[in-house]
């Protein structure tokens, strides 16, 4: 392949510098998508510019009400953190999916993210945990919502310059929890024919008061399925809510025929994962009381 | 295109090497250092036979820039041995004949040896997953897990004082 110039800037600044002047440079975080692309031929960028050595992009913390991810954190690094993986189980398994322990150990849910595959295991769980993600450009930095970075297969909202520096999720109570589960045709390293994250809020005494679900690898960009998670609030997930929560799912379904999956399979087993993946989210929660 | 002055420390030893931008760290290790225990099988991180260890963690070394070495430990098949004296993963492949060609071998000691530095007392289930990104055409995989099963039994055993 033809040798892009590398570059590891050690700020935020010296990243956008770099970016913003150099329209065909990428960011690189654990470069398992960038790399096997540049190496494919299908892209052929003039630099990388490489996000690990700022510092401030790697690692777990807490600021105020908020858990802070690095976006240069590699998916492994996320589960050491153990306040994270009890608030936020489903991001966390969700992220450790990808690949295998050696793609994980480099791979980075911003790069899930930017790659912007349909099928990207972490980003249902980020969309239906309601996660942000603070973006750095030439023009300062800006919060935007996860769901508003893919566009379509391969291409992100994000500005020439522009890249993201960290990803925000609540510090939350008790009572709540999250979960994702995909459908592969394998049990390891193969892509989601149908993924699903749910995040599920219960009171007192059972009843769901906070319900998102979010589909990915079933339309072009990862969905939020408002109507799926409205059919549960207010109930205790009785089969009745539960059939109306899945009814709202297989209706959300754009899905593509392939050879993973046909149209029908792959709508029919949103429906079935949607229901597993609400009822572990719920088991999780109610066991947190 | 200019080349990058990068140094390292490659199985305890500081180490500097030149090399073009989009070089992997598997190109570097096998044409530059002439370490050619870590294989090339895709290219693409699908088959584990590149494997090495970065700053003490697994990776695919095809699916690393070698200029992103710079200041990093690297950890390679080359230095799972101690001498002559073979590592026990080493020594249970040979006793498990858990291969046939060969050329996944060297991925997957390193992984195996990664996942018994971690957990020196892994179930079949953890060993089968650890070792997902590591593919073999030849044996199926049932003496490579019998062979790392035997391996963790004979280094917690080391491990025991008598
Ligand atoms: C063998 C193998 C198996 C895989 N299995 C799975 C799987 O099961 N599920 C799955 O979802 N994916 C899978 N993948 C794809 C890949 O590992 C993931 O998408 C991973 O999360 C990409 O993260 P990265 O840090 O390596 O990204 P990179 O390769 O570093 O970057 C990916 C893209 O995002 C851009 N980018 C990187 N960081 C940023 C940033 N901070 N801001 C803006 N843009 C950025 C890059 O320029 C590039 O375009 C697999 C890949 C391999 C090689
Ligand atoms: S050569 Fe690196 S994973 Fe196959
Ligand atoms: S022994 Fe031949 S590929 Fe594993």
């Amino acid at each position: 392949m033809p040798s892009p110039a590398f570059h590891a800037p050690d700020t935020v600044e010296g990243a956008v510098a770099l970016l913003s002047g150099d329209p065909t440079a990428r960011p690189l975080s654990g470069g398992t998508d960038l790399i096997v692309q540049m190496r494919s031929g299908r892209i052929a960028p003039s630099a990388v510019v490489d996000l690990k050595r700022i510092a401030s992009l790697s690692g777990v913390r807490r600021e105020g009400d908020a858990f802070v991810i690095g976006a240069a954190t590699p998916c492994t690094a996320l589960k050491n953190d153990a306040d994270l993986c009890a608030a936020w189980p489903g991001v966390v398994e969700a992220a450790n999916l990808i690949g295998s322990v050696q793609v994980r150990n480099r791979a980075t849910m911003a790069g899930n993210l930017c790659n912007a595959s349909p099928a990207a295991d972490s980003v249902p769980a980020l969309v239906a945990a309601g996660a942000s993600c603070v973006v750095a450009g030439p023009a300062g930095m800006r919060e935007v919502a996860v769901q508003d970075i893919p566009v379509s297969p391969g291409r992100t909202s994000l500005a020439s310059g522009e890249f993201v520096v960290e990803f925000r999720l609540p510090v939350r109570g008790t009572r709540a929890a999250d979960a994702y589960l995909r459908s592969i045709p394998r049990t390891e390293m193969d892509i989601a024919v149908v993924g699903v994250g749910a995040n599920i809020e219960l009171d007192a005494d059972g009843t769901c008061t906070a319900a998102s679900i979010a589909l990915g690898a079933v339309a072009p960009t990862v969905v939020l399925v408002e109507a799926a998670g409205a059919a549960l609030v207010g109930t205790r997930l009785e089969d009745d809510a539960l059939a109306s929560m899945v009814e709202a799912v297989t209706a959300a379904c754009a899905p593509i025929d392939d050879k993973r999956g046909t149209v029908a399979y792959r709508k029919a087993m949103a429906g079935v994962l949607a229901k597993r993946t609400v009822q572990i989210a719920a088991q999780r929660a109610g066991a947190k009381a | 295109m200019n080349r990058i002055h990068v140094n390292s420390t490659v199985n305890g030893d500081a180490t500097q090497f030149l090399c073009d931008p989009g070089a992997s760290l598997l190109d570097v290790l096998r044409d530059t250092l002439h370490l050619t225990g870590s294989k090339e099988g895709c290219g693409s991180g699908d088959c584990g036979a590149c494997t090495v260890e970065l700053d003490g963690e697994m990776v695919c070394s095809c699916l690393v820039l070698a200029a992103e070495a710079e200041g990093r430990t690297v950890a390679t098949i080359e230095g799972v041995a101690e001498g002559s004296v073979l590592h026990p993963v080493q020594q249970k492949f040979l006793e498990h004949a858990a291969l046939q060609c060969g050329f996944c071998t060297p991925g997957f000691i390193v992984a195996a040896k990664s996942l018994l530095d971690r957990n020196p007392n892994p179930t079949e289930t953890e060993v089968r997953y650890w070792l997902a990104g590591n593919l073999c055409r030849c044996t199926g995989y049932d003496k490579i897990v019998r062979a790392v099963m035997d391996a963790a039994a004979e280094l917690r055993q080391e491990r025991t004082p008598a």
